[in-house]
């Protein structure tokens, strides 16, 4: 069954980039009902979680350390719920918005490579597998920034290719390294035979590549150049995507999975993790506090919020773990609603400057009052879903004797609410710019894929509830909680 | 032992080739000589001394061979190599078109 | 490259009469190389990089034109797809003995031909992706020059 993850979105981008040329309307088809059926199969792989734990499919029928396996446990499941949803409401959201582009089958073939690179990077239980994967969705995520062949996105697409690349690089060294230490590539393998040889200097070394080439991935402050020009070059479709769960899968979830599952996190570890989170909370929000463009705005507002999850995460305590997590799938909801929004303003009025917006709520409904939502949620006023994983992280800071991480979490979100109270006066509110009185409110699959988004946004706290958590968040937490003994129950499964 | 070290020195010379150059077109070579520089690197972690290559044949037993699963692991990564770099190629020739130069100092349009 | 009055595209006739008689073996060489990937050095990946080198090399020797009538651009995008989702179905074929990627046909007598199960098919559905998808890359790169330099 875990296989159908991969053989369904790359079996929909190849067929899309056969017949597609022909009809526009099989790529909108083939493309939803595929996102559509992954999102099925990973609601059904949560059930699966609570029933069996930890599932292992061995591909080809070969053992695990021998052939590469397939691994579904609950923080796998956990990341593939979010992307998958998040992958489907975008798939609605492209119906409509990528007619003013040419050649939309090319977008959605990428955009199915990219989901079929993200899915196989959660599900694999191989190093190296995991390797390929994550380049298969990066080479897509290059080419789908370039989607416009505009100056900005070509020179925005280059930039993000070559820090791609050396990323890449990176990761490829810690893994040639590790397979020379261990003489293994599947991940519970290696993490057993770390256990046996102990710790070394190699481990230190590899940890340091894997931190650099993850770190890019995800875009921790020191290694944040790209995202602010590759996210806002994009069709707004792609940022929604890159931005919400792009650079989670490849940078966080790799780098959690690795530190926490195969080395066995150490106090050295959290230090540096907490250190980078809280250095990205501030310096993304400083910068993004400053900027006009709506875009750019929210693609430095991306790397603020990554680092509330990587600072939660990286406190180690259970209750830390929880908060990061449940950020992270809520970050993934309300920032790509708020480029889906972003997308429709620049769809209806070709523009991306906050001066010269203003007054779109009598226009734009659903656009401004969704985007009111998403607003509210990321600078965590209750009773949305950012509120809930700010209060849980902020108490996980003070339960951890961390007061200093807390108080830098609340000048975050006070800092994040001034910005998007800019956004909110100078595009939504206040008097109509006299140019923009023709404007209309965007299409329907726009507004339909934006509602939901901003449903899941109000009613996102209610996952906290004990027997809601138990199935969605509470075996993630598990998994990241119990560490090293992820390779005695893939192994031993 | 030293041959890792040059490895690490080659790869290092695409990194300083990719950071400090300031044409599009030498990056992409830097970029090149780093996934060549692994590219090494994993075949030196897979040779033995006086291994030979591992080649199943008919009536040879299976003794001394280098290990085949980096070289395996190469192939997959040089086809990766492959695609990056003809994807760079092609984005460096628009950019060509849009800007008419090669100079990043010059491409910078944005900002902030 | 001297233009001469006759309006002849490609190379000088040195080159074009060495290509007339080596691209064909070239190309035999590349199907052989694919077809015994499973028992000798060699594969999809390999055997289909000579074949794509084949047609790159024709187009160099006697223009755009001669290469593009054999295999078009078209037909390229559709053949490249193809090749993918026959690796893709040959994988998914897998599923009829229980797993994924299940070699699932009889595995013959090593050092057979006809042996090793789907590894030989695999490998032409590879070398027929990789080939056309090579081929495909350096016409885009062309088209882009050209386009430029009109």
């Amino acid at each position: 069954m875990l296989a159908l993850f991969i053989v369904i979105s790359l079996g929909a981008a190849f067929l899309i980039s056969l017949f597609g040329r022909k009809s526009k309307v099989f790529c909108d088809i083939t493309c939803n009902i595929s996102t559509f059926a992954l999102f099925l199969l990973s609601l059904n792989s949560l059930f699966v979680v609570r029933q069996y734990s930890t599932v292992v499919y061995k591909i080809g029928g070969w053992i695990p350390p021998l052939g590469i396996c397939l691994v579904l446990d609950g923080f796998s499941a956990f990341m593939l719920v979010t992307l998958n949803l998040v992958s489907f409401l975008i798939a609605i959201y492209s119906i409509n918005y990528m007619e003013k582009y040419t050649d939309k089958y090319k977008f959605y073939s990428l955009f199915m490579l990219m989901v079929a690179g993200m899915n196989g990077v959660i599900l694999t239980g191989d190093i190296f597998n995991l390797f390929v994967f994550l380049e298969i969705a990066s080479v897509a995520s290059y080419a789908l920034v370039a989607f416009g062949v505009e100056a900005e996105e070509l020179e925005a697409s280059f930039k993000y290719a070559v820090i791609g690349v050396i990323s890449s690089s990176f990761i490829l060294l810690g893994i040639g390294l590790l397979y020379a230490y261990t003489s293994t590539l599947n991940m519970a393998d290696i993490s057993l035979t770390i256990a046996q040889k102990g710790f070394s200097s190699v481990i230190l070394f590899v940890s340091v590549l894997f931190m650099a080439g993850f770190g890019i991935k995800s875009a921790l402050v020191p290694f944040h150049a790209w995202l602010p020009d590759a996210h806002p070059s994009a069709p707004a479709s792609i940022s929604a995507m890159l931005s919400g769960v792009l650079i989670k899968v490849l940078g966080i979830y790799s780098l959690m999975r690795i530190f926490f599952n195969i080395f066995g996190v150490t106090e050295v570890m959290l230090t540096i993790l907490t250190a980078l989170g809280a250095i990205s909370l501030l310096v993304g929000v400083f910068l993004a506090i400053g900027q006009w463009d709506l875009k750019r705005l929210l693609a430095y507002h991306s790397i603020s919020q990554i680092g509330y999850v990587v600072l939660s995460i990286g406190l180690g305590t259970p209750l830390g773990i929880l908060g990061g997590l449940f950020h992270l799938f809520n970050h993934s909801i309300f920032k790509s609603l708020l480029f889906l929004n972003s997308g429709a303003v620049e769809y209806a009025t070709d523009n991306r400057d906050l001066k010269k917006m203003g007054g779109l709520k009598e226009k734009m409904p659903v656009t401004s009052n969704t985007s009111w939502i998403a607003s509210m949620s990321i600078s965590g006023i209750p009773p949305f879903n950012g509120f809930w994983s700010k209060l849980i992280i902020i108490l996980a800071c003070v339960q951890a004797d961390r007061i200093g991480l807390a108080f830098i979490a609340v000048i975050g979100s006070i800092l994040t609410l001034a910005s998007f109270m800019k956004v909110q006066k100078f595009a939504f509110l206040g008097k109509l710019n006299t140019t923009l009185d023709k404007i209309k409110e965007v299409p329907v699959s726009m507004r339909l894929s934006m509602i939901i988004f901003a449903a899941i946004c109000l009613f996102g706290g209610l996952l906290l509830i004990p027997h809601l958590m138990e199935y969605f968040l509470k075996p993630a937490v598990n998994v990241l909680v119990s560490g090293t003994e992820y390779a005695f129950t893939v192994l031993g499964g | 032992m030293s041959v890792y070290f040059l490895c690490l020195v080659l790869f290092s010379i695409g990194l300083y080739c990719v950071l400090r150059k300031r044409n599009i077109i030498k990056i992409i070579i830097g970029i090149a000589i780093m996934e060549y520089a692994i590219n090494l690197f994993f075949i030196l972690i897979a040779y033995r001394w006086q291994g030979r290559a591992p080649i199943m044949a008919q009536g040879r037993e299976i003794l001394g061979m280098v290990d085949p699963i980096p070289q395996a692991l190469i192939l997959t990564s040089i086809v990766i190599g492959l695609s990056v770099l003809a994807l760079l190629v092609g984005i460096a020739l628009r950019i060509f078109d849009k800007y008419n130069t090669f100079d990043i100092t010059k491409i910078k349009r944005l900002k902030g | 490259m001297i233009k001469n009055d006759k309006k002849e595209v490609g190379m000088t006739l040195i080159v074009k009469t060495i290509t007339r008689l080596t691209v064909g073996l070239i190309l035999l060489f590349g199907i052989y190389i694919v077809l015994h990937g499973h028992i000798s050095p060699g594969g999809g990946f390999a055997g289909g990089l000579i074949i794509a080198l084949s047609f790159i090399h024709l187009m160099l020797a006697f223009g755009r034109e001669a290469a593009l009538k054999r295999l078009s651009e078209a037909k390229a995008a559709i053949l490249e797809s193809v090749g993918a989702l026959l690796f893709l179905i040959i994988a998914v074929l897998g599923f009829t003995g229980g797993y994924f990627f299940l070699n699932f046909i009889n595995k013959g007598k090593p050092f057979n031909l006809f042996s090793a199960g789907i590894i030989p098919l695999c490998n032409i559905a590879i070398a027929i992706k990789v080939g056309v998808g090579l081929f495909s890359i350096f016409i885009v790169l062309v088209i882009l020059q050209e386009d430029r330099k009109e």
